[in-house]
């Protein structure tokens, strides 16, 4: 079977979690066998893993005819694309879009972040898309996250095979339930047009059935998994600590709930003294939290290190007793599995999706700062509760598999395919 | 095949209410009124009640010749008596019929057999009394927490002098060997040995009212025609039942009542009787010994411990409550003591258990996860500890404290001794006096002079004060 997928992001040069369960999912449809899978994403850098699909750049697909030699073009974007797919893309170019601020290949030039003209890069994608659906022979389209979703839609008008939408996270997830119209309007589109949504969890699925009144028959949830450790992360250094260290890692945004953090470490440190919170990362709130904690009076106990990245995040949670997640409306939220396999016992808010598949952490309300306090406390202060939370968790997540996941998508394409 | 034994098992836990760590050291109430009052109480009128006016008639009904035995907890008959005193006074009914008798069993359905066996001892001996106080019987048959049993257990139980103790028909135990028969204990010889019969017993426990079941529905005459099919040789058949069996597990709807009360009239049609477990601990002879080395219990499918001594947190939790097991012995503090009894409850170890985590089979645990009941569990045990340290500072060393303790009693002996001593010494003084009255006569005129000194003071003070005036 081919499937055609539009991503935004693809490791390694990934800024959130979506580029990770793109990568994850895929490879995991891949091992399933009998799978044909072409990524499209805006802006690949050439070191991205093609063991498992066909990666294409569409800031290096043509949209404006451009007389170049085969020469040319392998020094141009060799690394990225054999010149021979050019040639075929840009026989497929559908419309004159001389117009546009194209460059020497006839190319757009794209990102591939979230920059502040980001629905003019969509809207360019989405043009792309056009060029790649004519082109390319294919039997499904999958779409990932809203950012795709104009794409997906344009492929399947201009090809009719059925479309697959997958809702990594909603608008309602990022601003609290304060939307963007626009945005849920891209969003609302694409889960009209698609002949399935799938959703990684429950609590986006309950969220695109009633938020966005989508008919609950075509929403599928197929969880997340996660990609198992390299021996290199497994043994990352460890930087020994006298003290215990409970730690929050991720974007510092209304989303995460990082009041509750530390308001729940404040409540810890009435007891215990040989604790030390940490909240890594970075965002809008940061600022806000560094004068919490001072108000609170535990800025000497309470750290800010900034944002980690690749080892570091790594690093940091095998120094770590504990790892906190209190978010507010986590779509799945991936990190604390990530916690998990490094052996770190967690705490997650219920409103994470991730909470569905999860029985080896502690799930609190993630306004229950009580709960939240007494599960941090629990774990710090009796051995049995951090060995058995990370033996056991190491033994729950070895089990969740993209492979795993990978079949149910592969279930519903054939499902797709039959009624079509 | 001629008689069969029915037992029926009540027990509550005190559940504990939720206590946060910030509660350790000011909180030192622990428990759940509400939930203990609304399940004891739900229980009663869907089970319990209904139950024992059922027993009652068919006891009478039956001419007495229909009996039973019961075990229940004094947790229970505790929480029995503060939320639903009617059910004691129908028990009280029932036992004057003459045909119901009482296990044995430690007080709070305790696992205090496989770590103190003081504590067991203890927790029996408050029990038995607990019944003999309230229904005026002393339980000759003795019944361990969840049936839990060993040849090392079987000589405490010989030892607090019960003639005989039933436990779980285990297969692994009993190998070819049926459970419908009399044996010896490895561990007390003279000890009797009774065996749950487990198939007999989960038919109705389990199977009952489930449709799915190739034998459903079950219907008393033929369970009665099982029971009578078995060999003729084989002496007795031992039912236990959780006592919610009735009306609680299976609803009245699903017609368990009626198949309860079904069951004497089908036993005597095929010339069974129905015995109570000290009569056949009296009447049949053991057929072998049998002998158990790691502790069995009637849990889940392993019929062993690890229901509630199955993972890091149970063993935690198990092994810092009994650390102060033997200060506790020491103690004389009443609230100190019955929060003691009540934290051994098996119960709270049970809802921790992660044997079948994630399929629902926590059915009975207050708690969302194992991981909160222990947590839970602890913050309250931490409590208990301070409260038990602040009586015998944990600083000393068990040895140490008795070795005070023991030069304490030594000392108090020796001050008895001593004023022994002390007394005839005075009875040998006052006879030496008798012979020879001058030493006293001299100390009698000392003291004489004396007072004549101090009279002649006051004199002089009056003198000076005439002068003044």
């Amino acid at each position: 079977m081919k499937a055609l997928m539009f991503g935004w992001e693809f490791p390694p040069h990934i800024l959130g979690g979506l580029g990770t369960a793109s990568y994850g999912l895929t490879k995991g449809m891949a091992e399933n066998g009998n799978m044909d899978i072409t990524f499209v994403i805006p802006k690949p850098h050439g070191d991205e893993d093609k063991s498992f699909a066909r990666i294409i750049g569409a800031g290096n697909t043509p949209i404006a005819w451009r007389d170049a030699e085969w020469d040319y073009v392998q020094s141009r974007i060799g690394n990225v694309m054999d010149p021979q797919l050019y040639f075929d893309l840009r026989s497929h170019i559908y419309a004159d879009f001389n117009y546009m601020n194209v460059n020497d290949l006839g190319c757009i030039e794209f990102s591939g972040r979230y920059p502040d003209n980001l629905l003019e890069e969509i809207n360019n994608y989405s043009i792309v898309a056009g060029v790649i659906a004519r082109t390319l022979d294919f039997d499904i389209i999958h779409s990932h996250d809203w950012l795709t979703y104009p794409a997906g839609i344009h492929a399947k008008q201009v090809t009719g095979k059925p479309l697959v939408i997958h809702v990594h996270a909603t608008d309602f997830d990022r601003s609290r339930g304060n939307v963007n119209p626009t945005v849920f309007g891209i969003e609302r589109d694409g889960m009209l047009n698609a002949d399935h949504i799938i959703t990684v969890s429950d609590l986006t699925r309950r969220t695109v059935i009633e938020k966005y009144g989508i008919n609950p028959e075509k929403v599928t949830t197929v969880h997340n998994a996660v990609e198992p450790l390299s021996d290199e992360l497994k043994n990352v250094e460890e930087h020994h600590m006298k003290e215990k260290v409970v730690t929050f890692l991720g974007r510092i945004t209304m989303q995460k709930g990082p009041e509750y953090f530390v308001e729940a470490a404040a409540k810890v440190l009435q007891k215990v003294h040989n604790v030390r919170f940490v909240m890594a990362g970075s965002g809008d709130m940061m600022e806000k939290m560094i004068r919490l904690a001072a108000q609170k009076d535990i800025s000497d106990r309470f750290h800010f290190p900034g944002f980690q990245k690749g080892k570091q995040v790594y690093e940091m949670l095998k120094a770590s007793d504990v790892y906190i997640m209190p978010s507010v409306s986590e779509p799945f939220g991936i990190s604390p599995l990530e916690a998990m396999q490094m052996g770190t016992p967690s705490i997650i808010s219920k409103q994470s999706g991730c909470a569905e598949i999860l029985n080896h952490v502690i799930k609190t309300d993630f306004w229950d700062i009580d709960a939240m306090a007494d599960a941090i406390y629990s774990i710090i202060t009796y051995p049995a509760m951090y060995k058995q939370l990370r033996n056991e968790g190491i033994a729950e997540v070895n089990e969740i598999k993209w492979s795993k996941a990978g079949k149910k998508v592969i279930d519903i394409y054939n499902k797709l395919l039959n009624n079509h | 095949m001629n008689a069969i034994c029915l037992y029926f098992q009540i027990h509550q836990p005190f559940r504990l209410k939720r206590y946060r760590f910030f509660d350790i050291g000011n909180d030192h109430y622990y428990y759940d009124d509400f939930a203990n009052d609304e399940i004891i109480t739900r229980m009663a009128e869907k089970s319990y009640l209904p139950a024992n006016k059922m027993l009652l008639d068919m006891i009478n009904e039956s001419g007495k010749k229909f009996k039973v035995a019961f075990s229940i907890s004094g947790t229970a008959i505790e929480q029995f008596q503060q939320y639903v005193p009617e059910f004691i006074d129908s028990l009280k009914v029932l036992v004057n019929t003459g045909c119901v008798e009482f296990l044995s069993e430690p007080y709070s359905h305790s696992l205090a057999s496989l770590s103190s066996p003081e504590e067991f001892h203890r927790q029996v001996k408050m029990h038995d009394n607990l019944i003999y106080e309230l229904f005026g019987q002393k339980p000759k048959v003795f019944k361990n927490t969840e049936y839990i049993y060993n040849d090392e257990i079987a000589a405490l139980i010989a030892e607090m002098g019960f003639s005989a103790t039933i436990t779980e028909g285990a297969k692994h135990i009993l190998g070819w060997k049926s459970p419908n028969y009399v044996y010896a204990s490895a561990g007390a010889p003279n000890m009797k040995l009774l065996f749950r019969n487990a198939k007999l017993s989960e038919d109705i426990a389990k199977n009952f009212s489930n449709t799915t079941w190739f034998e459903y529905p079950l219907t008393a005459d033929k369970y009665m025609s099982w029971i009578a099919q078995s060999p003729r040789e084989e002496q007795i058949t031992n039912i236990a039942l959780s006592y919610e069996t009735i009306g609680g597990f299976h609803p009245a709807e699903t017609g368990i009542f009626d198949f309860i009360k079904a069951l004497p009239r089908f036993a005597e049609e095929k010339g069974i009787e129905f015995w109570m477990p000290s009569e056949a601990a009296a009447k049949l002879n053991a057929v072998d010994t049998i002998s158990v080395t790691h502790p069995i219990s009637d849990a889940d499918e392993a019929r062993d411990t690890s229901a509630w001594l199955g993972n890091d947190l149970q063993w935690e939790a198990f092994n810092k409550l009994y650390s102060v097991a033997e200060r506790i012995q020491m103690c004389s503090d009443k609230r100190l003591l019955q929060d003691w009894t009540y934290l051994q409850s098996s119960d709270h170890l049970f809802y921790m258990s992660t044997k079948h985590f994630g399929d629902g089979s926590s059915l009975f645990s207050p708690y969302e996860s194992p991981y909160m009941a222990f947590t839970n569990y602890m913050n309250v045990l931490s409590d208990f500890i301070v409260r038990v340290e602040g009586q015998f500072p944990l600083s000393i060393e068990n040895e140490e404290l008795n070795a005070l303790l023991t030069t304490i009693k030594n000392q108090e002996s020796e001050i008895v001794q001593l004023n022994k001593e002390l007394k005839a010494l005075k009875e040998s003084i006052k006879d030496a006096s008798v012979v020879d009255e001058a030493p006293a006569e001299e100390a009698k005129a000392k003291k004489t002079t004396t007072r004549k000194s101090a009279a002649k003071k006051t004199t002089t003070r009056k003198t000076t004060k005439k002068t003044e005036e």
